[in-house]
């Protein structure tokens, strides 16, 4: 029988019950193989619920830096009898099936193509273990153990982890490395050790750092100075808002009172969140909230308010498959348009999309400059992928020189020496920003009311049709500004001159730079551009004009990015070729180097797996 | 409304303690109906805010939509002020408030704002005891839009429209007593005798501080038939005991009028005292809800001072934010450098 045979380039996918403590098991699996130097890449795949419903754990192991999924399992522990007949059936040829088989594997399960290992899970807890939740947990561990004979993980790093874990509590770390042994020493008495598939220590992952989004995004808010946070629970935003206060708890405590330089708010709803960030905006404060598709459809009406009465906000969507509740658990990048456009009337708003931790932590921090700059919405785009899953990424920097940039905000001594009358939608330096002033600055110069309806340039109302549409055009004028504001899209040329390319944008990176290699080797070279914000740059529309054919990935159906770049860029649609993926699971490079392949005309690429439900080219 | 306002103002215009004329607390010309209630309310702030000696810059005026929230454009013109989403103006004042709890904050709102579209943001925002003065120009009807029976429109009331309305009206006294408001009163736009006492009571209450002002729309609702008209309000009212606010900075003598038995502190010292009501203790939140109630059993409508919780703790307090407000602080304090970030890079590896 064929035996993959493979040294640090695999993927392993665990099948577990929810609620059975197998996360932070799998975890330190992850976290191991990080601690050898080789890059790791693990992605969460859960249920919404809290106890019973299967989720799985699948870790891309890649000794060449491949972050993105591959498609395709090599190893697969089962620990959910719910998920057998799937977990084995998605492995491949010549791979490992590590079951528990305290209950022998039913015949119709059988397969004789994969390498069934089983260990009697169950069964060794069931000796060693009399309280049911030890039970329970310790299954988690034992695994962890025998795969680490299995596969050759270094035990003296699991030790380590161990130590870290539960530091301070000896008890616990004797119980757990005790569980490593009995799963490590049943795999090495019964099973030829290693297996086809292990791990070699490297140096690949240099001072690299392994985190989720939501927690780069949350440091960001605290480094940028956020200080008001507002916010409605919402899966999978509500780690971004729990993260913040466990950093802010530990770094924006005043020293001498113990009291807080932030404040919190759990709001009643979505529509409350985004109205206390604008409310907190208006008074000069930097604040955010976090939520997602659900969430910015019920913020609609409050981000067409900030966009015309020009109020700073921060909001962060990590988005999930919608429509609808969708798939609450699941990733996809499905509310482009919805936020680009988000409310009635003549709306468009400054979309930051991150790619990795490290630019989550530094567009959060930008953000906050952006709008108050742009005294304006700012959205960021993450997504439950990028937001929940441990990634790893260079490690975060904070220029110690850097101010925070408050905008066009006049204080007490500019209004006093002031000696025109002040306007607050007056466009004095001719680039559609205007000059605001905050509550209670001067006694009696410069206030102004603050309003959704339409005014003059002096905040005065106004129905007056001219007026409304000298502001309109304004508002535009203030758009174009902001397209030289906005980060650059990352451009990568292929070796060969080319005349055709791919655009992607946010947590595809990692699997469109796979993609792109597995193609060249075959022999199609393309350009490629990673977009990083809206309103697209002056280089967006130049890469572009600079291709005859160009393959738009998405991860929704409707091939949003590539509507917006249409709309907004004016391209021929015919030029824009799309590849959406959106089942909710992570785009896989293999997945996209097939259907970019076929898009070109290329057949040198073969599809490992058929086309599967989601998938479209 | 009268169309042009004077610009004429004596030169011996009386001043208060901070220096300010009456005139320096009144803002742009109403746009409202001549005889709206909502102008007597806005002259009712006007004259408290003179009263109290309040800065007109460090108030803060915010509010939703609807002919109520209109209004803020018609008092305090050297504050700033928000006219914000309809029944949202609770979260846009939380957020206001949350950035810098130093200044004082108005919300003005309508039955429309606050009993149906906003009845979440106007339920949570009393819960949260954010420090803020919540008035609702209660007029039982949809002025903005013509007349439509509102949410606090009581059952059988007949509008303009002369079709009774059947459905139960929501009490948003008795709501706000019942999620913990620490400040409640119900007044009526007509007697700005005891109004104007208790919005300068409001305004010095820390914690949220609501008023449910009874201002009857002249256009749309005040029909004989109709239980929020002129007419049937000065008929069925019926006030708590008297009430006098005495601020922390006057002289305290003993000259009382006969008959003021009971004094309730608050926060910063200022005085409230009342005449004697053997029915309700304004400092017991169930003897007002069963004020509320007896006197709607027998169809009348109480107001005055409702209830008053003067050890009250707001929002701030119980997020123990900094005194300093939020928004006045910069990199220094906020920013906790390149040093922490990598010792956090550190505990990522």
């Amino acid at each position: 029988m064929k035996r993959i045979e493979s040294v640090n380039e695999f993927v392993i996918r665990f099948a577990n019950v929810n609620g059975t403590g197998s996360a932070s098991a799998n975890a330190m699996f992850a976290k191991s193989i990080f601690r050898m130097g080789i890059p790791v890449s693990p992605k969460n795949i859960f249920p919404s619920n809290i106890q019973g419903l299967p989720t799985w754990y699948e870790v891309r192991v890649s000794e060449k830096g491949y972050l993105g999924r591959r498609g395709g399992v090599d190893i697969a522990v089962s620990v959910n009898p719910q998920s057998m007949a799937q977990d084995i059936g998605d492995l491949n040829p010549g791979g490992y099936f590590i079951y528990d088989n305290t209950k022998p594997l039913d015949l119709r399960l059988h397969r004789d193509d994969v390498h069934l290992i089983g260990l009697p899970l169950t069964d060794i807890c069931r000796e060693e273990y009399t309280e049911s939740r030890q039970r329970q947990l310790f299954k988690n561990v034992i695994y962890v153990g025998a795969l680490a004979a299995l596969i050759d993980i270094e035990f003296s790093v699991l030790k380590e982890l161990v130590d870290e874990q539960f530091k301070g509590k000896e008890k616990l770390v004797a119980s757990n490395i005790h569980a490593l042994e009995l799963g490590y020493q049943y795999a090495l008495k019964n099973f030829e050790c290693p297996i086809g598939v292990r791990l070699e220590r490297r140096d690949a992952v240099g001072d690299k750092i392994i985190m989720e989004g939501n927690d780069a995004l949350a440091l960001g808010a605290v480094y940028g100075g956020a200080t008001v946070v507002a916010w409605y629970p919402l899966t999978p935003s509500t780690s971004v808002v729990e993260s913040f206060e466990k950093y802010a708890k530990r770094l924006r405590i005043d020293p001498g009172s113990g009291d807080r330089r932030y404040c919190v708010a759990q709001a009643e709803d979505e529509l409350a969140a985004i109205g206390m960030v604008i409310g907190a905006g208006w008074n000069g404060a930097r604040s955010f909230t976090a939520s997602s598709g659900p969430g910015l459809s019920l913020m609609a009406e409050f981000l067409g308010l900030a966009y015309f009465a020009e109020v700073p906000a921060v909001l962060f969507d990590i988005q999930r498959a919608g429509p609808s509740t969708g798939m609450p658990t699941r990733t996809q990048q499905s509310d482009i348009l919805a936020a680009a456009y988000a409310s009635h009337g003549d709306t468009k708003h400054v979309l930051l999309i991150p790619s990795d931790p490290k630019e989550c932590f530094e567009m959060s921090a930008d953000s906050f400059d952006l709008a108050d700059r742009l005294q304006t919405p700012v959205i960021v785009m993450s997504d439950l992928d990028l937001g929940m899953n441990d990634n790893m990424c260079d490690p975060l920097v904070w220029d110690e020189e850097r101010e925070y940039d408050r905008g066009k905000v006049l204080s007490k001594e500019e209004l006093e020496n002031m000696s025109e009358r002040y306007g607050r939608y007056l466009d004095v330096d001719g680039d559609g920003i205007c000059y605001r002033t905050l509550p209670g600055t001067h006694p009696d110069k410069g206030a102004f009311f603050t309003r959704g309806t339409s005014r003059n340039e002096y905040a005065v109302y106004t129905e007056f049709g001219e007026a409304y549409v000298r502001n309109m055009e304004r508002l535009a004028a203030k758009f174009e500004t902001a397209k030289t504001l906005m980060p650059k899209p990352e451009i990568r040329r292929a070796k060969k001159p080319t005349s055709d390319g791919i655009i992607y944008y946010g947590s595809s990176n990692s699997a469109s730079l796979e993609a792109l290699d597995m193609l060249e080797a075959d022999g199609l070279h393309l350009n490629a551009m990673r977009l990083r914000a809206f309103p697209f740059a002056q280089e967006v529309v130049d890469f572009i004009d600079q291709h005859e054919r160009i393959v738009v990935i998405d991860q929704n159906r409707d091939a949003q990015m590539r509507k917006l770049l249409i709309i907004e860029c004016e391209v021929d649609p015919k030029k824009l070729l799309s590849y959406t993926h959106y089942d909710g699971m992570p785009m896989t490079a293999l997945g996209a180097a097939s259907h970019i392949a076929k898009l070109f005309g290329s057949s040198n690429v073969t599809p490992l797996r058929k086309k599967k439900a989601g998938e479209k080219a | 409304m009268s169309y042009v306002r004077p610009a004429f103002r004596h030169p011996e215009s009386k001043t208060n303690a901070e220096g300010f004329t009456r005139q320096d607390y009144e803002g742009a010309l109403s746009t409202l109906c001549a005889g709206c209630g909502h102008d007597s309310v806005s002259s009712g702030i006007v004259d408290a805010c003179f009263e109290l000696g309040v800065w007109p810059h460090r108030v803060a005026k915010i509010s939703g939509i609807g002919c109520s929230s209109k209004t803020p454009t018609y008092f305090l013109g050297k504050s700033h002020g928000f006219n914000s989403v309809h029944g949202r103006m609770p979260s846009v004042a939380t957020g206001a408030n949350m950035a810098n709890g130093e200044m004082a904050y108005i919300g003005i709102s309508g039955d429309g704002d606050s009993a149906s579209i906003g009845l979440g943001q106007f339920g949570h925002v009393a819960r949260r005891n954010l420090n803020m003065v919540y008035i609702v120009e209660n007029n039982g009807c949809y002025g903005l839009t013509k007349g439509q029976d509102s949410a606090t429109t009581d059952v059988g009331s007949k509008s303009k429209k002369g079709d009774p309305n059947p459905f139960e009206a929501i009490d948003l006294c008795a709501m706000a007593l019942q999620l913990g408001a620490t400040f409640v009163a119900r007044s009526f736009s007509g007697d700005k005798e005891q109004l104007v006492p208790l919005i300068k009571a409001a305004m010095t209450h820390n914690g949220f501080a609501f008023i449910d002002v009874i201002s009857p729309c002249v256009t749309f609702n005040n029909t004989p038939a109709s239980s929020k008209g002129y007419e049937f309000v000065r008929d069925h009212i019926e006030a708590t005991g008297k009430m006098d606010f005495v601020p922390v900075r006057s002289e305290i003598t003993a000259n009382y009028e006969p008959g003021f038995t009971k004094e309730i502190t608050l926060h910063y010292g200022s005085v409230i005292h009342l005449y004697k009501d053997d029915k309700l203790d304004c400092t017991d939140r169930g003897s007002a809800m069963r004020a509320i109630q007896e006197h709607n059993d027998k169809g009348r409508i109480l107001t005055g001072l409702l209830y008053v919780d003067p050890d009250s703790k707001d929002f701030h307090k119980v997020q123990q934010t900094v005194k300093q407000p939020l928004r006045d602080l910069d990199e220094e304090d906020l920013c906790p450098g390149a040093r922490a970030l990598n010792a956090i890079n550190g505990s990522l590896r």
